[in-house]
């Protein structure tokens, strides 16, 4: 082991105007990489476009579930630099609190209960919203309740505290979840409030029946592709509008910039920390609910991968950055999708993770990330 | 430090006069060790469940051999540490001379390795790894047994099933790499059916405990255009997979192991689906449907309605049912006794009438299910 | 009632932690005599407990034997972590994956041993010498040109070990052909296969695993460790991932059948011994101390206060930080190999990212930068957790178990809200406890340790 060992130019701040020796070897060695990967990708292109066209589309829908996640992640983050691992769990109560609320309650339908003339399709739309608008009450209760009983009082504890506790939230939101009298150890068929409909394209659009086949060679996708789809992006534009334009916004950014200088500019960062945590809980909980409904199985420990994929996805695109992390998010599903399609099932993570060193290795901040400019 | 040395001594003290103070009344231990946190917590209670159910009947009829039995429950996570510690505790602390469990084949193997040395008779309900009973020399432990197919049998009756029965020629397997029950059940699938003349057309593996979205490999299974796909995951994935297969416009009926076998699965999803099982819900036989009711008495779903036994549950009961007869055969709580009358059994179980091979299997037929219009329904048996 | 054992279970996590403090205080002798006898004392009393039986009744049951090997092992890796996150500040969530890869390599090792074939250990051994002088070697040419990129230096690294990783499978496989008879025929195991050979055989492969692990975290953390804390956090946690991933796969993409993939390695032999355990604990110990307290060690704290004042008083920034990496990943190489020899079983699901937050969660518990409290907190941790609780709530019915990963994760928030430095804050005993400089150097940063 070299003991005082041979250094990267970039720590070496002497040798910053010339360019560094050898470089060649290491761009040569991403570009070997990249040409690989670019080759095995158009070759399945040409091989068949519409099957790839497919693949694209699954992993655009794969893309937009971890947005919907990554959003709520990268926001607390860019505030109080905590990694909250308890926001998968949130994301898995949403699920669940939508699955009681349909599946015992009929809440899906209550306008059609309380007036009775209303069109079907008018009162499926207002109650499934109804349903989503519950979900991320309680969401945002939860996640409220979670900052102030677990992360507030840590807030000028060492940064690693924290991170343990939401470690321990987490824990304690799957297993208590788990336990028969709450939400039960069971893999629970979800009882979705509207169907899903497949259709697929060929020289129209066709409704795929539950059953029947589909013809070779031609594209399919579903009702809640589209919503997951329509909802990541009002859900990006929405959190963008309030960051850059609204007050709440700006007292975030401020704070996410410099706590002590926000608090003497009169901005309240506590209750704007809260704030945040609110509002990245109630995507999370939107998120949930779109989620079972896509996948249709709910358990207590759903929100684990889908979480910490959406983390990835944030670090990837930037952590701290609302645009980072939904490109972050696409390019996570892109990866897994376009990975288990043409190179190989079992290294999908592995290829997806292989992936993220060699961004942040390029990029190290994430691909929208703001040069580290503070110790982070 | 001499406060220190007192506190020590009095609750040395204290801790002697509480050991000493025990009285060891005439019950028999019977620890169940199940996965009840940990990744597949609600394997865990469906084995709880149903080991503490034959537990209580077999007390109500006045125990075994005149002993009452007490349950010991642990957690072992499905996961080995928690599976050692959970064995060497039961066997150590609470001289247990008997295990149920576990249900996963890599917890399971630690287990069966300390039971055995320590002379424990170990019954696992639903391990189906070969190296559960057997050592890597190729010689069975004296003191372990199962309850459940092992993988190459219920592979080998889901292909010929398939290939003579639905007349499939091309199949498609998908499988949990991770799984090594998945695993070993597509491998014995793949044998059998390649063996018998039919063509296996893809072959796809995925992590079930990580994996939710199934659209790259269901577009492979779409393009290969299988007769039928083998997916011999448990129910959860399989409600995943079969879903999204109905949305892409595959109409190969899907095909699995016991694992399908739920309340929980979803039949519209799965819906001209077969599954190879150990007993059917319809058998008439008096085992089954009072398992049934029993079961259904004991236990209530969220909505108070009297709940289905899974697969787990059912082998749970049968592997406790087999136990006890096993120790009321031999007479004795003794486990060599024990052993030599589990391996002369005949029980007539839930999951059918079980002899012991020389390997600590199960000798026992299974039944095919298939999943129509909503129900799940008998279709045919396959002696063993 | 069995309130006995609850008694019982608290009393030996007490012993055990006086007993952790007696050793340390013991080592601290200057004579060596005094350190010697201390070793055998602390070595013999544990082996004591081990055979001492009232009756029916054993101090030290087989249970418990089993939480003490899980607990060296843990405090092993938890030391490690303890070096690279607590004293150098990266925040490193890879260690479960390099103690994985010592486990399977130490594994591999003597189950082919066992089974008659050298090729394990020659091949393995021979690539970890010859890949550390072919590391040594391509750093020393590359410190001729100055300010090479990261990545070209590591492809240069990359490129030297597969070339001598080719080298070291061919010689190796010769070399163990060549030795083959000395295992003797069935029925006639010749002098290899004897159990002095055997032991000997499993000191040297836990030894070779801790290098390996090493080396594979060498290559990862030169270009890894460029990035900044939270970045490195995730690259570290996909290394994990990447690392159960091919646990998994280790018969069908990696070429082990042996292993077994995803359905676990049977069959390596039970090897570790209360002797080895604590050989290796002890060797781990002083590692890390005499580390931590050489002036590689006090620049590496440097690192961790500030990087850009360590800069600029002339400390090699990422010499250190790569240094405290790779030593950490040593020691989880050697737990694992500790590990695998006592459970006998390996299964990819003991290396989950998840079950990786373990060691983590021990280091911030025993307190950051605090060696004994890494040691302590992974014995308490154990017996708290598997021990404790697990006697506890066997006994309030047969619902109760299912409420253990309920009262684990709120005595895990009470604790961190109590005390968010952890038990043990900075404060070291005996053996590990650092000179006077040192101490009041870490007693100023005990504000904003970790913050950054």
């Amino acid at each position: 082991m070299p003991e005082k060992s041979d250094l990267p130019a970039a720590m070496s701040g002497i040798s910053r105007r010339r360019r560094p020796p050898l470089a060649w070897v290491g761009n040569g060695f991403l570009i070997i990489v990249a040409v690989l990967a670019a080759y095995v990708l158009v070759s399945n292109l040409a091989k068949n476009p519409i099957e790839f066209l497919q693949n694209v589309l699954d992993g655009l829908k794969l893309g937009c579930v971890y947005a919907l996640i990554a959003l709520g992640y990268t926001m607390v983050y860019g505030i109080v630099k905590l990694i909250n691992f308890a926001h998968g769990d949130v994301f898995m109560v949403g699920a669940f609190t939508s699955f009681y609320a349909v599946s015992q309650f009929n809440l899906h339908q209550w306008p059609q209960m309380l007036f009775p003339a209303i069109p079907a399709g008018i009162s499926l739309v207002v109650g499934s919203f109804t349903v989503i608008l519950l979900s991320m009450v309680v969401c945002t209760l939860l996640a409220i309740t979670i900052e102030r009983v677990a992360y507030k009082p840590l807030r000028d504890a060492p940064r690693i505290a924290a991170l343990i506790t939401a470690i321990g939230v987490s824990f304690f939101l799957e297993f208590f979840g788990a336990l028969q009298f709450v939400f039960s150890p069971r893999f629970i068929p979800y009882k979705s409030p509207f169907d899903t409909t497949a259709w697929y394209i060929q020289g129209g659009i066709h409704p795929i029946v539950s059953g029947q086949s589909s013809p070779d060679n031609t594209i399919s996708f579903s009702n809640i592709f589209l919503i997951i789809l329509v909802a990541s992006v009002l859900v990006q534009l929405f959190l963008q509008f309030l960051v850059r334009r609204t007050k709440i916004g700006v007292a975030m950014r401020a704070a996410s910039f410099d706590k002590p200088t926000a608090r003497l500019m009169g901005i309240n960062v506590d209750r704007v920390i809260s704030f945040t945590f609110a509002i990245g809980a109630a995507f999370a909980g939107l998120g949930g609910v779109l989620y079972a409904i896509a996948y249709a199985s709910i358990w207590t420990q759903l929100g684990i991968l889908p979480g910490l994929k959406a983390f990835v996805a944030a670090v990837l695109g930037g952590i701290g950055s609302l645009p980072g992390a939904f490109v972050g998010a696409l390019i996570m599903g892109q990866a897994e999708s376009l990975t288990m399609s043409y190179i190989s099932t079992p290294m999908r993570d592995a290829v997806a993770f292989t992936i993220l060193i060699i961004v942040l290795l390029v990029k190290p901040t994430g691909i929208f990330g703001e040069p580290a400019g503070e110790k982070a | 430090m001499k406060r220190f040395l007192s506190l020590t001594a009095i609750v040395l003290v204290l801790m002697v006069a509480v050991i000493g103070c025990q009285q060891a009344p005439k019950v028999l231990k019977v620890a169940v060790l199940a996965p009840l946190s940990g990744p597949v917590p609600t394997f865990g209670v469906s084995t709880r469940d149903g080991a503490l159910l034959a537990i209580n009947e077999w007390n109500a009829k006045g125990g075994v051999l005149n002993m009452k039995i007490t349950p010991v429950v642990e957690d072992s996570q499905c996961t080995p540490d928690p599976a050692v510690n959970a064995a060497n505790k039961v066997i150590n602390q609470d001289k247990v001379h008997y295990i149920v469990g576990e249900v996963c084949s890599k917890a399971s193997i630690p287990i069966s390795e300390i039971a055995n040395a320590a002379k424990v008779i170990q019954i696992s309900p639903t391990s189906t790894n070969t190296a559960v009973t057997v050592d890597k020399s190729g010689a069975t432990k004296a003191y372990i047994f199962r309850a459940c197919f092992i993988d190459p049998f219920q592979g080998k009756v889901g292909a010929t099933f398939a290939f003579n029965n639905l007349k499939a020629k091309n199949a498609f397997i998908m499988f949990d790499q991770s799984n090594d029950y998945v695993k070993g059940l597509a491998e014995a699938f793949e044998a059998t059916f390649t063996q018998l003349g039919g063509k296996i057309v893809g072959k796809e593996s995925y992590d079930g405990a990580k994996d939710t979205d199934f659209s790259a490999i269901l577009t492979k299974v779409k393009g290969a255009k299988p007769d039928i796909v083998y997916l011999p995951d448990y129910y959860n994935v399989v409600n995943l997979a079969t879903k999204q297969a109905k949305a892409k416009g595959i109409t190969a009926p899907f095909m699995g192991g016991d694992g399908w076998d739920s309340s929980d699965l979803d039949t519209k999803a799965s819906d001209g689906g077969y599954y190879t099982n150990h007993y059917s819900p319809d058998d008439q036989r008096a085992e089954v449907q009072n398992f049934l009711k029993a079961y259904g008495a004991a236990y209530k779903d969220d909505k108070n309605n009297p709940k289905v036994p899974d697969a787990l549950a059912a082998l749970a009961y049968d592997a406790t049912n087999l136990l006890l007869t096993a120790i009321k055969n031999a007479g004795a709580d003794n486990t060599d006794k024990v052993k030599a009358a589990m391996e002369g059994i005949s029980f007539d179980a839930v999951s059918g009438k079980i002899t012991y091979d020389a390997q600590h299997n199960p000798v026992k037929g299974a039944v095919i299910l298939k999943v129509t219009g909503g129900k799940v329904t008998f279709n045919s048996f396959v002696a063993p | 009632m069995e309130l006995g054992y609850l008694f019982t279970t608290i009393l030996k996590m007490a012993l055990l932690v006086a007993w952790i403090y007696g050793l340390l205080w013991g080592l601290n002798k200057k004579e060596i005599w005094k350190k010697a006898l201390t070793i055998l004392l602390a070595f013999g009393v544990i082996q004591g407990a081990f055979l001492l039986q009232f009756g029916d009744y054993a101090v030290f049951s087989a249970f418990d034997q089993g939480l003490l090997y899980q607990a060296v092992t843990m405090a092993m890796v938890a030391m490690g972590l303890n070096l690279i996150y607590g004293f150098n500040g990266q925040f490193s969530l890879a260690q479960w994956g390099f103690y994985g890869i010592g486990a399977y390599c130490a594994a591999d090792i003597t189950y082919r041993w066992t089974n008659g074939d050298a090729s394990g250990l020659f091949v393995l051994g021979i690539g970890v010498v010859l890949a550390a002088l072919a590391l040594i070697g391509v750093g020393r040419l590359l410190r001729l040109k100055r300010g090479i990129p990261v990545l070209s230096a590591f492809t240069f690294y990359l490129v030297a070990i597969i070339i001598v990783g080719f080298v070291a499978v061919f010689v190796g496989k010769e070399l163990a052909a060549a030795v083959d008879p000395g295992f003797g025929g069935r029925g006639a195991p010749g002098a290899l296969a004897s159990p002095a050979a055997v032991q000997i055989v499993f000191f040297l492969s836990v030894l070779i695993a801790g290098a390996f692990a090493a080396e594979v975290s060498f290559l990862f953390g030169l270009p890894v460790l460029t990035l900044g804390s939270d970045y490195f956090g995730i690259a570290t946690l996909g290394f994990a991932i990447v690392v159960q991933t091919m646990m998994v796969n280790s018969d069908t993409i990696l070429p082990f059948p042996e292993m077994k993939g995803g359905r676990g390695m049977i069959g390596i032999p039970k090897l570790t011994s209360w002797i080895a355990a604590f050989a290796f604990l002890l060797m781990v110990v002083v590692i890390v101390r005499n580390f931590i307290r050489s002036s590689t060690g006090r620049a590496t704290m440097s690192v961790r206060e500030d990087e850009i004042a360590a800069k600029a008083m002339g400390i090699n920034v990422a010499g250190s930080k790569l240094m405290a990496f790779v030593l950490g990943s040593f020691v989880a190489g050697i737990g694992g190999g500790v590990y695998a020899h006592y459970i006998g079983f390996l299964s990819p699901s003991t290396f989950s990212f998840l079950a990786g937050f373990n060691p983590l969660i021990i280091v911030v518990f025993g307190g950051l930068g605090s060696m004994t409290g890494s040691i302590a907190a992974s014995f308490v941790w154990i017996f708290f957790l598997e021990g404790f609780l697990r006697v506890l709530l066997a006994q309030m019915g047969t619902d109760a178990p299912t409420w253990r990963f309920v009262l684990y994760p709120i005595t895990l928030l009470l604790l961190m809200l109590i005390r968010p430095q952890g038990l043990m804050g900075s404060v070291e005993w005996g053996f590990l406890r650092a000179d006077r400089i040192i101490r009041r150097l870490k007693g100023n940063d005990a504000a904003q340790k970790g913050q950054a």
